[in-house]
């Protein structure tokens, strides 16, 4: 396995976009460190970037290199190695060079401004939700042996988790107004990776006083002990079960 | 050496197998005959594991192969068509398949030789015609010395020299007691190669027997004539069904 997954890594860096994306990451959270004087705010702008466009870049990224490494995947087939294997390593490879463009991008200029205490947890949000889409991305290809329907569901992921969700829970919140809402907002908002990700950063960030009081109700549960560690085992929920459905799903489709 | 049972295998409602009962030894080389679309290839796929049939069982060496992986190391397969990783030269396709194949020591590049790839070893794959990429998946096949050989159309494609050095090739890999079992609608090609023929139609095998049976009974000397008319009574009796 540790062999196919070095073919997988140097096929994903040879394709260049993951050194355009780290040079894209680099770029972005420099001009932001470098215009705003005061590292929280820059910290926020950036936290916008992120959940926006590492979702996305991952998600499309990832569907993308599995169908153009189908033909890949088939060479292998016809060889002793199982599809456990091939299937790992195609995924550890595409979540691997993502993260670590991640960390690099948005780590080093982070570092070079001194800020790196204030990044640390950036970084690690990041990371989780690079693997996150990742996952996700995996999911997507296992519906579907056309590219073009791979790429359209895994859009449709991403639209679903960053922009409709949220309008379902804004209506939801809205429309029973008149009960109290914190814990079922609570638990809504932990059914969403990119949700989840801006809460953690929000809270650090002290930002939770503009929330009002479903700020304070947040900044109690996901502040103490037992909210970080629900927050930790949401998340990591969201970068396994995807994963193991699509692992299950290839396992047992034709090639 | 390779036993099916009652393999059956669907695409939506399609019928692509039905109970396919087939044993494969040793020594013979099977022809796999019939129409387009008439299973084929993926009879060919659920001993490779790559289809997997809805019932039945496939076996190699004695062995149930489903969720297995490693009885593919006795098997060199030549796809229909050679998909290949665009980006790479033809010499890291052959390095990386020799990687991960460190458990054979002699790999058996004769075919590289002969078929004229070295020369074009630093050449990227994608820049390959179709031709050259049929070679390549030939020379593949052969490579680890497998005592299987699963050839789907091997000579579509190559031009009449390479036919040649391939059939040679075949000749003595068989004289040397491999299994193969070949597809190919260029019947003329398998001529003298040919032990035993099975004939696929709409899923089901209609014909296995030993290419003198097959001549016998069909009355014709060479072998490409008595699967045409095997397969002109095929139709008659079509037609005759049809009315």
């Amino acid at each position: 396995m540790i062999q196919i997954l070095k073919y997988v890594l140097r096929d994903v860096l040879r394709a260049r976009f993951v050194l355009f994306y780290t040079l894209f990451l680099l770029l972005s959270t420099s001009l932001l460190l470098q215009l705003d004087s005061d590292p929280d705010k820059a910290v926020m702008s950036l936290l916008n970037i992120v959940l926006l466009v590492v979702p996305l870049v991952s998600i499309i990224f990832t569907t993308i290199h599995y169908f153009n490494s189908y033909e890949f995947i088939l060479l292998l087939m016809a060889q002793p190695i199982d599809r456990r294997s091939v299937f790992l390593s195609q995924y550890l490879g595409v979540a691997l060079s993502l993260c670590a463009a991640f960390a690099v991008g948005v780590g080093v200029p982070a570092l070079l401004f001194g800020v790196a205490s204030k990044m640390g947890l950036m970084i690690l949000v990041g990371m989780a939700s690079t693997i996150v889409f990742v996952s996700l991305a995996f999911l997507s290809t296992s519906f579907t042996r056309d590219k073009a329907k791979g790429i359209g569901i895994a859009l449709l992921f991403w639209f679903y988790f960053s922009l409709i969700y949220d309008g379902i829970l804004l209506w939801v919140v809205y429309s029973f107004s008149d009960y109290p809402m914190e814990t079922a907002t609570l638990v809504l908002s932990s059914l969403n990776p990119i949700d989840l990700a801006r809460i953690t950063m929000l809270l650090s960030l002290d930002a939770s006083a503009l929330m009002g009081y479903t700020g304070a109700f947040f900044k109690n549960f996901f502040g103490s002990g037992l909210g970080i560690s629900f927050t930790a085992a949401m998340m990591l929920m969201w970068m396994f079960w995807p994963v193991q459905v699509s692992l299950r799903r290839f396992k047992k489709n034709d090639l | 050496m390779i036993s099916l049972q009652k393999v059956s295998k669907k695409y939506g409602k399609l019928n692509v197998l039905s109970e396919v009962t087939l044993d494969l030894k040793a020594g013979h080389c099977y022809a796999l005959l019939g129409p387009n679309g008439s299973g084929k290839t993926t009879l060919i796929k659920s001993i490779l594991g790559m289809a997997i049939p809805d019932s039945g069982e496939v076996k190699v060496a004695n062995q149930n192969i489903a969720g297995q992986y490693q009885y593919r190391k006795w098997i060199g397969y030549m796809p229909q068509i050679g998909q290949y990783p665009g980006g790479l030269r033809m010499a890291q396709l052959f390095d990386m398949m020799k990687s991960l194949r460190m458990d054979v020591k002699n790999t058996d590049e004769e075919l590289i030789e002969s078929l004229g790839l070295r020369p074009l070893m630093d050449k990227r794959m994608y820049s390959l015609s179709g031709g050259t990429r049929q070679k390549v998946s030939a020379a593949l096949a052969f490579l680890f010395n497998p005592t299987i050989l699963i050839l789907d159309e091997p000579t579509a494609g190559l031009d009449p020299l390479a036919v040649q050095i391939l059939k040679e090739k075949l000749l003595r890999e068989k004289a040397a007691g491999k299994l193969f079992l070949i597809t190919s609608h260029i019947l003329s090609d398998l001529d003298d190669l040919v032990t035993d023929t099975i004939y696929l139609f709409e899923g089901v095998v209609r014909y296995h027997s030993s290419i003198v049976d097959l001549k016998t009974e069909t009355g014709e000397a060479s072998f490409a004539k008595a699967i045409a008319s095997l397969i002109r009574t095929q139709d008659l009796q079509i037609k005759e069904l049809i009315g």
